[in-house]
């Protein structure tokens, strides 16, 4: 399954990098994509695990740049 | 700026006060502690939250957060006694870090305006009054009224009024257009003379505006070669500086007998220029900022992929049917034989009135309501020849030369012109000649595209041969094929793939180029004439439909790319040149991060070149 999500408040384009290369990392993500510029993060996931994966994509997030904010469109 | 970046000047600013004051305090009063709160009260000001930040890092591991890095390097130089390195380091970094935020919120809010084409309103007469709704809530046939200076909010015909339209917002044209009444007018355009009553004839889903705002928003995972190649570079720079840092703290003063204090502060110059934000933020902005500039010339791209690889584009090939002929055939010539001409005429457009091929649109135009008196079953439409159906108590059969051949009738075959035979039972009835004009604005565009590094211009065409031929002559394209079939143009185009050194853009429309856009390097559909498969699969639209557009995207293209190589030379090579004086001794800590900070500046200055594209 592939959906679009809002990052809310990406300041740092190095971060944005960083939260990608960690995105692709989790379990279960086929992959990922953050538009540091579009503020949109696309992330494509098996369907079984996809919650469970993006609470992980959040944890992982936050723990890089704790302002960001992810957001369902 | 926003209220968080004023915040954050505000306190650039405070603190640079209180360095200022600690240097004069310096220099001229006796009193060596009052300096040192100067110091360390600029300090905190304006390094409190990174050193929060990077506690917070330490704990989530990232010990190459740039934040950690800043902090040592300045915790470092306080210790060192150093305490206007230390400040300037803290300082500089948040004016890096300021200006990158603000150029960045202000490209993607310029970037926004640009597309910013949706309308909120829209004044609908229902029983003599006028209501003020939203144009979701208007029905097809209703009217709406439009005022001078609005936006109008749906695609419609003028039925009432003269006026003036500027379509900038959708193709990027400032030229204004006249219209009266029976004029169609599209949603997006802004009405600038006088009021007009329009008639809506298509509901706001369906509307031009909304198919454009869809476009706008379908950005593709498609990063460019060149983010790609920051992206790795990045991830391997941080370490390697961190690395060398440590190495030049502890390995030369084993060899080299000066003071170990003076190889440890060079290491922390190695800590300042560890972070790669110029190049990491300049190089997507570059290609973010070309595609809003492409965007505002009603080019829309999905991804800045696509604009890189158009960049590099050696061979063009356009479909010759709506793309550079207006796709719109008009009935030259009817031949009878037996039957009526209007009868002839209107009994082919209800067979081909199932199809969308531009040649079941001129027959059905031209029949007007009389096709419609009789039904149509049995439709089976042959993609490239034609289409049996049932019409009345009628076998008809509807196609060119060559279908009528696979019927087992010979017709004399026309070089020159697009002939429709029609069957009716079995007995040859007649034949209609249609004919296609070319577009006003396709002169003069392989002659631009030479200059643009086009080397080869090609045609693909479903027509016959000397039919196209003829088009490509007078438009001083390269090469033909025609007579193809659908699965043809791909395996013509993957030809031209293989053959080709620098990148394949094809431009087309039809239901059946989807595969072709899909397969070529950058695949470009006409927004208006396009159909929903072609726009969907191609990676850039070309909202108004003009092919002379494709010029401005290749010069768009080229320009974001040589700006985006510019900042990825100066970015990397500034880097490394002070890395190198920082090592041999010949600068500072400040001077290093007034460097680093100033490069950044550079960098997204020059990204945002891209916005602008000087038209010739």
């Amino acid at each position: 399954m592939k959906k679009v999500f809002k990052m809310e408040d990406l300041d740092c384009a190095h971060c944005a990098a960083k939260m990608e290369e960690k995105i692709k990392k989790i379990d279960g993500v086929i992959n990922a994509d953050i538009n540091f510029l579009a503020e949109k993060l696309v992330l494509e996931a098996e369907d079984e695990v996809f919650d469970a994966v993006l609470c992980e994509v959040i944890k992982v997030c936050k723990s890089v740049e704790p302002d960001c904010n992810v957001i369902v469109c | 700026m926003s209220s968080k970046q004023k915040k954050k000047l505000s306190r650039i600013v405070v603190s640079a006060i209180f360095l200022v004051a600690a240097v004069l305090a310096q220099r001229y009063c006796s009193y060596k502690l009052l300096s040192s709160v100067f110091y360390l009260t600029a300090y905190f000001i304006t390094g409190y939250d990174v050193i929060i930040k990077a506690v917070w890092g330490v704990r989530h591991r990232h010990f190459l957060d740039e934040n950690f890095l800043m902090s040592i390097a300045s915790v470092g130089a306080v210790c060192l006694g150093e305490f206007f390195e230390g400040v300037a380091v803290m300082l500089f970094y948040h004016v890096g870090e300021l200006f990158q935020a603000v150029a960045v919120s202000k490209s993607r809010k310029s970037i926004a305006a640009l597309m910013d084409i949706r309308p909120e309103i829209a004044h609908v007469k229902r029983n003599g009054t006028v209501f003020t709704v939203s144009p979701r809530e208007v029905a097809v046939n209703e009217e709406i009224e439009v005022n001078p200076g609005e936006k109008i909010p749906l695609d419609g015909i003028v039925i009432n009024g003269e006026s003036t339209v500027d379509a900038s917002a959708l193709t990027g044209e400032s030229v204004p257009n006249e219209v009266k009444s029976g004029d169609t007018v599209l949603s997006g355009c802004v009405n600038l003379g006088g009021v007009i009553i329009v008639k809506v004839t298509k509901p706001f889903e369906q509307s031009t505006v909304a198919k454009i705002l869809e476009l706008t928003q379908s950005t593709r995972a498609a990063k460019s070669k060149k983010e790609r190649l920051i992206t790795s570079f990045a991830r391997w720079y941080t370490p390697t500086v961190v690395i060398c840092a440590v190495l030049l703290a502890l390995v030369p003063q084993l060899f080299i007998a000066e003071a170990r204090v003076e190889w440890i502060r060079r290491a922390l110059i190695f800590l300042v220029i560890s972070c790669p934000c110029a190049m990491v933020v300049s190089v997507p902005l570059t290609f973010f900022c070309g595609m809003g500039c492409a965007s505002s010339k009603g080019i829309m791209v999905k991804g800045s992929a696509y604009l890189e690889a158009l960049a590099k584009c050696d061979t063009v090939v356009f479909d010759k049917t709506g793309t550079l002929t207006k796709g719109e055939f008009t009935i030259t010539e009817i031949n009878a034989v037996k039957f009526d001409r209007r009868v002839l005429t209107a009994v082919a457009a209800a067979a081909e009135s199932h199809s969308s091929h531009p040649i079941a649109k001129a027959l059905v135009a031209a029949s007007g309501d009389d096709y419609k008196r009789f039904k149509v079953t049995n439709v089976k439409e042959f993609p490239g020849k034609g289409v049996l159906s049932t019409v009345e108590k009628w076998d008809v059969a509807v196609g060119n030369a060559a279908f009528m051949q696979t019927l087992g009738i010979d017709v004399a075959d026309d070089d020159q012109s697009t002939v429709v035979h029609i069957v009716i039972d079995g007995n040859y009835s007649g034949s209609i000649t249609v004919s296609d004009q070319i577009k006003q604005e396709a002169y003069g565009i392989a002659r631009k595209l030479k200059n643009l590094d086009v080397e080869n211009t090609v045609m693909l065409s479903g027509d016959k041969e000397q039919k196209a031929r003829t088009v490509a002559q007078e438009l001083d394209i390269d090469k033909v094929y025609a007579q193809l079939l659908p699965n043809d143009k791909v395996e013509v185009l993957q030809t031209l793939i293989n053959g080709s050194e620098g990148t394949v853009a094809f431009v087309g429309d039809g239901i059946n180029d989807a595969p072709v856009l899909a397969l070529s390097h950058v695949g470009i559909a006409m927004g208006v004439m396009g159909s929903d498969a072609a726009v969907e699969a191609a990676d850039m639209v070309i909202t108004d439909d003009n092919p002379k557009k494709l010029c401005t995207a290749l010069k768009i293209a080229k320009k974001a790319c040589d700006i985006a190589k510019q900042n990825i030379a100066m970015a990397v090579s500034v880097k490394i040149l002070f890395l190198l004086l920082g090592s041999f001794g010949a600068t500072g800590m400040a001077g290093a991060v007034f460097a680093d900070v100033g490069i950044l500046v550079v960098a997204v200055l020059n990204a945002m070149r891209a916005m602008k594209l000087n038209d010739a």
